[in-house]
């Protein structure tokens, strides 16, 4: 009685509001969710934890979520694949409908979603939470079949594991070549991570091996602390070639195994091929992409600037200058979930403030970290002044190994929080 | 109370309604903490939960943090994205779980 008594004391004020708009509403709200990573999974728990009436369905076609976060670990030898790997059954014990298809389309009008086997999913709302597409072609030479050769490893799964058997296969004193594209892409300080947790399985097991970063970029994420560490663990080891020093691939060639820039060909024993990238296709086919091939969104809503009712989250929104990270797409999924399920009750959503905390390994246990607090500006995700920034450059070990145990806490946690 | 005794449907709407209410309630920025801040039990994690803390030790731990006067990782920087009224809504959220 305590309870309801508090309780009703709470919502009186919503009382009347409520009696209104539900008499016209029907009784299940229903929301469809595109894609069960970070974003979908997280948002669709969110969405059920808030209003247990709306129906949740998740569109996913693959049983298992492989995670990125992480998956550089399994690239160099230190952690096993499956450790990344998430099945999404314990989401339709929380009462979320689990459509295990593919979507192939999205009418905006007949607000409904066009599965596989050919069935249609009505919706009231619908969350696109597809991740990225790799832009096939975009790097001249670099298609589907080329990355078989020269893998991206950029989702994680088979091409994961095929980098981790290149470089296990390639002989002391090999070169390796990691290919970085322009910004924006999954992840900002992944392909640096990358380099150095192989740096470290190189220096162990391949001493006299090398990498070169060929780089689209002049400048990264926490640059000065990647820079910092190689010197101090792995001097000589990694050689990172800026944009202006004409470090950007301009074309590659699978059948020889090289990648050009406009200076120089490479030709190294292992290449790894960063493409640009993409929104996932389903937001292309659903008209929500502009023409950077991603989706403008309203800052508070994350609702498509495109169509109404339909509202991106992830690596595939343009979410202003929150990167595309894991951390990123889950804290969206919450605050998306919180809005759409007041919206759906005629509430006004309110503006919210969504934070991003994005760790890297240098080491097994040398992390670092950058974070931020975002807030909408002026119809963007704006850093709020004074909360950006990465950890100290001169912290000593205590604080990077204290990181490092920090980002493992993290990735179990958030993995729990989407999927366990 | 006369909307629950007069109209009693309009009190299981409203009971219905308990969840947005909550999460209507839930104050900016306090869902994004969940990330690192587990809100399962059980999960193996050196940082600290929230759900049921004081909210006035996560008050005082978000000052100090923002002060630069608790030895911190990332939190020192987060920290400094809440004003004090926000951090105060938070803690007080996350002590009433």
């Amino acid at each position: 009685m305590t309870t309801r008594r508090r309780f009703l004391h709470g919502s009186l004020g919503l009382c009347a509001v409520f009696t209104v708009r539900f008499a016209r509403a029907q009784a299940s709200p229903r929301v469809v969710v595109i894609g069960g990573g970070f974003a979908g999974a997280s948002c669709a728990r969110a969405l059920k934890r808030f209003d247990r009436r709306i129906a949740v369905t998740l569109v996913e076609r693959d049983a298992m979520f492989t995670a990125c976060p992480f998956s550089n670990e399994v690239v160099a030898g230190l952690r096993e694949l499956r450790a990344q790997e998430f099945r999404l059954d314990k989401l339709a014990g929380d009462g979320i409908e689990l459509a295990r298809q593919e979507a192939t389309g999205i009418d905006p009008q007949a607000r409904a979603v066009a599965l596989a086997d050919g069935a249609r999913l009505s919706y009231d709302r619908l969350i696109v939470a597809p991740g990225i597409d790799l832009r096939w072609g975009a790097l001249p030479g670099y298609d589907e079949a080329a990355a078989e050769g020269m893998p991206h490893a950029w989702k994680a799964g088979a091409q994961t594991l095929l980098l981790r058997r290149q470089l296990e296969a390639m002989e002391d004193g090999g070169l390796v070549v990691i290919s970085v594209p322009a910004n924006p892409y999954r992840c900002p300080p992944g392909p640096y991570e990358r380099a150095s947790l192989i740096a470290h399985y190189l220096k162990a097991k391949k001493p006299h091996s090398k990498l070169i970063i060929l780089d689209a970029k002049d400048a990264f994420s926490k640059q000065k602390l990647f820079q910092n560490a190689w010197v101090e663990l792995y001097p000589g080891l990694i050689e990172w070639v800026s944009l202006s020093a004409g470090g950007k691939v301009t074309s590659v060639d699978a059948k020889a195994r090289s990648l050009a820039t406009d200076f120089q060909v490479y030709k190294p024993a292992v290449a790894n091929v960063i493409p640009p990238q993409k929104a996932g296709q389903i937001a292309e086919l659903g008209g929500i992409v502009d023409r950077t091939g991603w989706c403008p969104i309203d800052p508070v809503t994350f609702e498509s600037s495109a169509q109404p009712s339909i509202h991106v989250i992830g690596d595939a929104a343009i979410a202003g200058a929150m990167p595309k990270s894991a951390f990123a797409a889950n804290a969206q999924a919450k605050v998306c979930a919180a809005a759409v399920a007041a919206l759906l009750a005629g509430a006004a959503p309110q503006s919210p403030k969504v934070i991003n905390t994005c760790y890297s390994l240098v080491a097994p246990d040398y992390g670092i970290s950058v974070a931020a607090v975002y807030t909408p500006t002026n119809g963007q995700l704006a850093e709020v002044a004074g909360s950006s920034g990465v950890s100290p450059t001169d912290a000593p070990s205590s604080v990077r190994t204290a990181e490092a145990k920090i980002a493992d806490g993290w990735f179990r946690t958030i993995t729990t929080e989407a999927f366990g | 109370m006369r909307c629950r005794s007069a109209y009693p449907a309009v009190a299981l709407l409203a009971i219905a309604q308990l969840s947005v209410a909550a999460a209507a309630e839930m104050p900016p920025g306090a869902s994004s903490c969940s990330g690192c801040h587990a809100v399962s039990t059980g999960v193996e994690t050196p940082v600290p939960g929230l759900i049921g803390r004081p909210a006035a030790d996560i008050t005082t731990a978000m000052e100090q943090f923002r002060a630069g006067q608790r030895p911190a990782t990332v939190m020192d920087r987060i920290a400094k994205g809440f004003s004090q009224a926000e951090a105060a809504a938070i803690a007080a959220w996350y002590a009433a779980q």
